[in-house]
């Protein structure tokens, strides 16, 4: 450690190991904490809970006061998204879409990062690096492109081609995020399985992959967060195909324009925040947990 | 006394080095079905599709880029530079490549400085007695500023469009509330001398809280003792902030930074939902939106796809510079232990 803290003088001061009062300073410094941390907290807070209020409103009652309580909780706000806007069906196209590529990907890069970690073979080191390149160009470059292999393969404005799409960017990600994991799961163990007699295979599935479990579930909670959050893609190459959720409430609030239906546009918005928080709310530990892991490598 | 037993625990592990992981073995073994097998479907498959659906697009996307195809005509011609020419005499253009490093300047350093505060208070703003702790509760904190993060972008983005609407939003009412008429039918977003700011904020609204988690990370993996010797030594919070906290997780910072960055180069999502038109005189429009109106609209993708090698390659000048000013800045020398 190279920085000088504090001069001396200063520490003669005020260093008094004995003092034993708690000193006032700090109930000043908890309360000034308190309220800047309360302050974010409301400005976080409080734009969710007007959204939630006033889907049950008219849209006169949204803008007669922003805060009032609706005059009486009208569901036919949710009804009226949720058929009408056709938002029940772009949220099942959501979580056939993401669910799909989430399951796939995670296959396929846990099997990916596993090779590229355990295995030395000559070009090895070079796929990992085209792996983190993917990271690092911004996805806008691919779009044009990606749009027409896609039309060349006929997935153009299909669920199954957005499917693959999703597990390709969402790859190197996870790929990388693994990488490190089944690097640091002990050699002995796959020595112990092959003794055993268990083939490549069957050391993967039945051996590594239940090891990994901790590193796996951080990283299909950041990827579902991801895919779930995906706008650019479905609106390169699925624009005429059947809309995921981001695309659907785009469009939702787009055709929306001047002809105003705002209830039903804050219950659409509802609709896909509130799945989505409750989920977080139940898995934060975890999640909060690998933000740590993820990052401190 | 249990305190005490714990800082003892936490003092044991961050001397005592974790194991390494012994060195690869390399040794030959006979290539049998199973290891074909094995290497086809667990590195073929993958990169198989990694190559077509990512690697080859970014490839192409160079090659248009030097074309005039519209992506109707059957023939595309080369037209070398042409392309470039164009974008770099397009005011349009131009400009949003200015609001971008607007965005790319000071949208980070915001969202960094915010969530390293809100960080900051939650792990060290507790008592200045005995072990170093945070606030009380500080985890309700840490969970709700997270909220934002879990919210699509499109979602957030159509929520702010509604909370500053002039007539009904929740801002207005909220300014008004407070006795300020003068904004009783401001357009937040209508006007472009705010148009820019409001939907900075938006951004920094929808992030700060998972970098503020990302740095209390950083800062729970500082040792305590170090926290305890500056204390010793009569640091004062702040002080205790900036020479240590800071330097210590310039990594995670340098980190948070180029992320924020990529997404500040990019931001296409908030604004086509703030603001689809590129906002009043175009004082929001970036260049992604710029591009995509570019190919899906006008179908000029080799002129669409230049605006992507434009803003690629922006995209690395920005990361290479955020490492070059850590490194000279000595990045690599203050934070060893």
């Amino acid at each position: 450690m190279s920085t000088k803290f504090v001069n001396q003088e200063m520490k003669s001061l005020h260093f008094n190991p004995r003092k034993p009062a708690s000193a006032p300073v700090d109930k000043v410094v908890g309360a000034v904490s308190h309220t800047a941390l309360t302050i974010w907290s409301l400005i976080v807070i409080l734009p969710l809970l007007w959204t939630f209020m006033s889907s049950f409103k008219t849209s006169s009652e949204i803008f007669a006061s922003p805060f009032a309580l609706p005059s009486q909780w009208r569901f036919d706000n949710y009804v009226r998204a949720w058929t009408e806007a056709g938002i029940g069906s772009y949220f099942l196209n959501s979580v056939i879409v993401v669910g799909s590529a989430l399951v796939i990907v995670m296959v396929l890069g846990a099997m990916c990062a596993y090779v590229l970690a355990r295995y030395t073979f000559p070009g090895s080191r070079a796929i990992y690096y085209l792996m983190l390149a993917g990271l690092t160009f911004p996805i806008f470059l691919a779009m044009v492109p990606l749009f027409f292999v896609l039309k060349n393969m006929g997935l153009l404005n299909t669920l199954p081609g957005l499917i693959i799409v999703y597990v390709g960017f969402a790859l190197p990600f996870t790929v990388f995020f693994l990488f490190s994991f089944f690097k640091s799961l002990p050699h002995e163990i796959t020595e112990a399985a092959s003794l055993d007699g268990a083939g490549e295979w069957r050391t993967f599935f039945q051996v590594m992959l239940p090891m990994a479990k901790p590193g796996l579930a951080s990283v299909a909670i950041f990827n579902f967060l991801g895919l779930w959050n995906q706008f650019l893609i479905p609106v390169s190459i699925n624009a005429a195909g059947p809309r995921v959720l981001s695309q659907g409430l785009a469009a939702f609030a787009g055709q929306m324009g001047y002809a105003v239906d705002f209830g039903a546009l804050f219950a659409a918005v509802t609709v896909t925040v509130v799945p989505v928080l409750i989920v977080y709310i139940i898995f934060q530990r975890q999640l909060q947990g690998s933000v740590s892991q993820g990052t401190s490598k | 006394m249990k305190t005490k037993q714990r800082r003892n625990d936490e003092a044991l592990a961050a001397v005592v080095p974790a194991t390494a992981p012994p060195a690869v073995r390399r040794r030959r073994k006979p290539l049998t079905w199973d290891k074909i097998s094995f290497f086809a479907v667990f590195l073929g498959l993958p990169l198989a599709i990694y190559l077509l659906f990512v690697i080859w697009p970014f490839v192409q996307a160079f090659g248009y880029s030097m074309t005039d195809w519209t992506g109707f005509s059957p023939t595309q011609n080369f037209i070398g530079l042409e392309n470039y020419v164009k974008i770099f005499t397009d005011d349009i253009f131009m400009k949003a490549m200015g609001n971008n490093i607007l965005l790319v300047i000071f949208l980070p350093i915001v969202t960094i400085i915010l969530s390293l505060v809100l960080a900051t208070l939650v792990t060290v703003g507790g008592s200045s007695k005995g072990q170093i702790k945070g606030l009380r509760n500080s985890s309700f904190y840490r969970v709700v500023s997270f909220f934002p993060y879990t919210i699509p972008a499109i979602a957030i983005g159509i929520m702010w469009g509604q909370i500053y609407d002039p007539s009904g939003g929740l801002l207005n009412g909220i300014l008004t509330g407070l006795g300020l008429d003068q904004f009783k039918d401001f357009a937040w977003l209508g006007d472009k001398n705010t148009a820019m700011i409001a939907t900075m904020f938006v951004i920094v609204w929808g992030f700060v809280g998972f970098y503020m988690v990302l740095f209390v990370a950083g800062i729970k993996g500082i040792p305590a003792e170090l926290f305890e010797a500056a204390r010793i030594d009569g640091a004062g919070r702040f002080r205790t902030a900036v020479s240590i906290t800071i330097p210590l997780i310039r990594d995670n910072i340098q980190t948070a930074y180029i992320y924020m960055g990529i997404l500040a180069l990019d931001a296409f999502v908030y604004m086509a939902a703030l603001n689809s038109g590129g906002g009043p005189d175009n004082s929001t429009l970036v260049m992604a939106q710029q591009l995509f109106f570019t190919a899906f609209s006008k179908g000029q993708f080799g002129l669409a796809s230049a605006m992507g090698v434009v803003l690629a390659i922006t995209t690395l000048i920005f990361s290479g510079l955020v490492f070059l000013v850590n490194r000279l800045t000595g990045g690599d020398k203050d934070v060893s232990i």
